[in-house]
């Protein structure tokens, strides 16, 4: 997508620095999500769709109000439906919007191999760059949240852009334009997340829900959208929201370090060999 | 189809064995070169302009790979037994310090059809290609058998590779400039007589049933 002004701060695959890197201060942008307030109208789904002008598909039906088991290459924006039935027998409906959580230390990015396929803008938004994507897929795995989607006709992956081209252009994501609740809202991360708070405190005071908390994980480095729920204790309610969402040690330690050591190893053959044959010269035998 | 030994000459590699050997290295290579160009940000723009960019080279990568492993297939089943693992293996591993530094010409005279060098070369190319190909299928397929089969494959694949590379920069070393005479036998199938009496004694008596010190 091409992203108007947005200046980037990370790209995949990228040997050395990131050009013009911290040129242009921005501010962090972020997605809130008050799950309390959601009706699960689907208005962001179809916002969704039509703004990045996606076909429609067949889905399946499983016996719930999901449009579909989960997002797709082409549909990148779903609300998870989940009957919750707590202690005291009383019965909650729980609904999430699903969708790229924008994590400021992506797993999808430090996965991918491909240099430019995925970038990180200055403020926080992760980007899918397809014409640089090689299909290996390897952001699939490198997520841990399971959103980057595979599209086996194109050979391409795919997932949400916090639509990047709007926001490049000074306008809020279509999900959240089109939002009738008010339970979606879109600003920089310190205002939403002080908004989280402050829902949190009255859902904590005025509605009892004791255990009501944000979601931004840590241990992704916070992302750049967040949630409200009422039982922060149990995000794993919420369409299976991981507690603690965590890269692969596959795609930090091992390919940060072990990678580039390996391979130094074993090209150091090379001038082992060349030096062997001007020290010691070859074999040969009278 | 056939190998002409001149005078003076003894017959190493027959031509199914060289078919092969080559059948092995045309696709590894192309390989070896994809795997490395999606290794290591550092060799990606360097070297996918050659398989016609990043997405031409992660598509061909398996079939290069499919193709060295049918290929190694074959002739693991062609040297097994000229491969196995003996004492005399494991004695001349205790003299490599001799065999490296050319303190000794000759190797000693144990030595058969190949020393315990080439075979350790090969049984870690077996176990590699082993390594690559369990590791493999799931990162061609990683829908069917799950992000975890994924996330431990990219470990074993990378270990498998270096493996390979460090090992395949010895074999050429070994093969072309270290010790002359050794690689028409890849070639043309023949070596020098005295080539075999100097490199392979055992090998050499057995063949000619002269003997090696003479």
């Amino acid at each position: 997508m091409p992203a108007g002004a947005l200046q980037i701060k990370a790209i995949s695959g990228h040997p050395g620095s990131v050009p013009g890197r911290g040129v242009q201060r921005e501010e962090d942008v972020c997605k809130y999500i008050d799950v309390t307030t959601c009706i699960g109208c689907k208005a962001c789904e179809v916002a969704c769709v039509e703004w990045n002008d996606m076909p429609f598909q067949q889905t399946s039906f499983d016996n719930t109000y999901q449009t579909m088991p989960s997002t797709a290459w082409n549909y990148w924006n779903l609300i998870k439906f989940h009957e919750h039935q707590r202690s005291d027998g009383t019965l909650m409906w729980l609904m999430r919007k699903d969708q790229c959580m924008h994590c400021e230390d992506p797993g999808c990015l430090r996965a991918c191999p491909a240099d430019g396929a995925i970038v990180q803008y200055t403020n926080g938004i992760v980007d899918f760059q397809q014409e640089n994507c090689i299909g290996c897929q390897y952001c699939v795995s490198g997520c841990p949240f399971d959103i980057p989607k595979f599209n086996s006709e194109t050979k391409k992956v795919y997932k949400c852009t916090l639509c990047s081209d709007r926001v490049g252009q000074g306008l809020e994501p279509a999900c959240i334009k089109a939002c009738p609740t008010g339970c979606l809202r879109f600003g920089t991360k310190a205002d939403m997340r002080a908004l989280a708070d402050t829902r949190v405190q009255q859902l904590r005071e005025h509605s009892g829900f004791a255990n009501a908390g944000v979601y931004d994980p840590p241990s992704v480095g916070g992302t750049h959208v967040i949630y409200v729920l009422h039982d922060a204790t149990q995000p794993e309610l919420y369409g299976g929201l991981p507690a603690r969402p965590e890269i692969a040690v596959t795609y930090t330690l091992w390919k940060r370090a072990a990678k580039p050591i390996g391979l130094l190893l074993a090209l150091l053959a090379a001038p082992v060999a060349f030096f062997h044959y001007i020290t010691e010269g070859p074999k040969e035998p009278e | 189809m056939r190998t002409v030994v001149k005078e003076g000459e003894l017959l190493r590699h027959p031509v199914h064995t060289r078919v092969l050997h080559w059948g092995v290295a045309i696709f590894f290579i192309p390989a070896l070169l994809s795997g490395f160009a999606i290794y290591s940000p550092w060799a990606y723009r360097a070297i996918t302009p050659l398989f016609g960019g990043g997405a031409m080279t992660r598509l061909l990568h398996p079939w290069f790979s499919l193709g060295f492993v049918l290929f190694f297939a074959l002739q693991f089943l062609n040297w097994l037994r000229l491969m196995t693992w003996t004492e005399n293996d494991r004695r001349w591993l205790r003299r490599i310090r001799v065999y490296v530094t050319n303190a000794v010409d000759h190797e000693p005279e144990y030595v058969d059809f190949f020393n315990g060098g080439q075979k350790l070369y090969f049984w870690a190319i077996v176990g590699s290609a082993v390594l690559f190909l369990l590791s493999g299928v799931p990162m061609w397929f990683p829908h069917t058998f799950g992000r975890i089969t994924v996330d431990i494959g990219y470990v074993l694949h990378d270990i498998a590779a270096l493996v390979m590379l460090g090992g395949f920069i010895v074999h050429i070393y070994e093969s072309t400039a270290a010790i002359r005479g050794t690689f028409q036998s890849m070639t043309r199938g023949t070596v020098e007589r005295r080539w075999a009496r100097a490199h392979h004694p055992a090998w050499y008596r057995r063949v000619t049933g002269g003997d090696p010190r003479a």
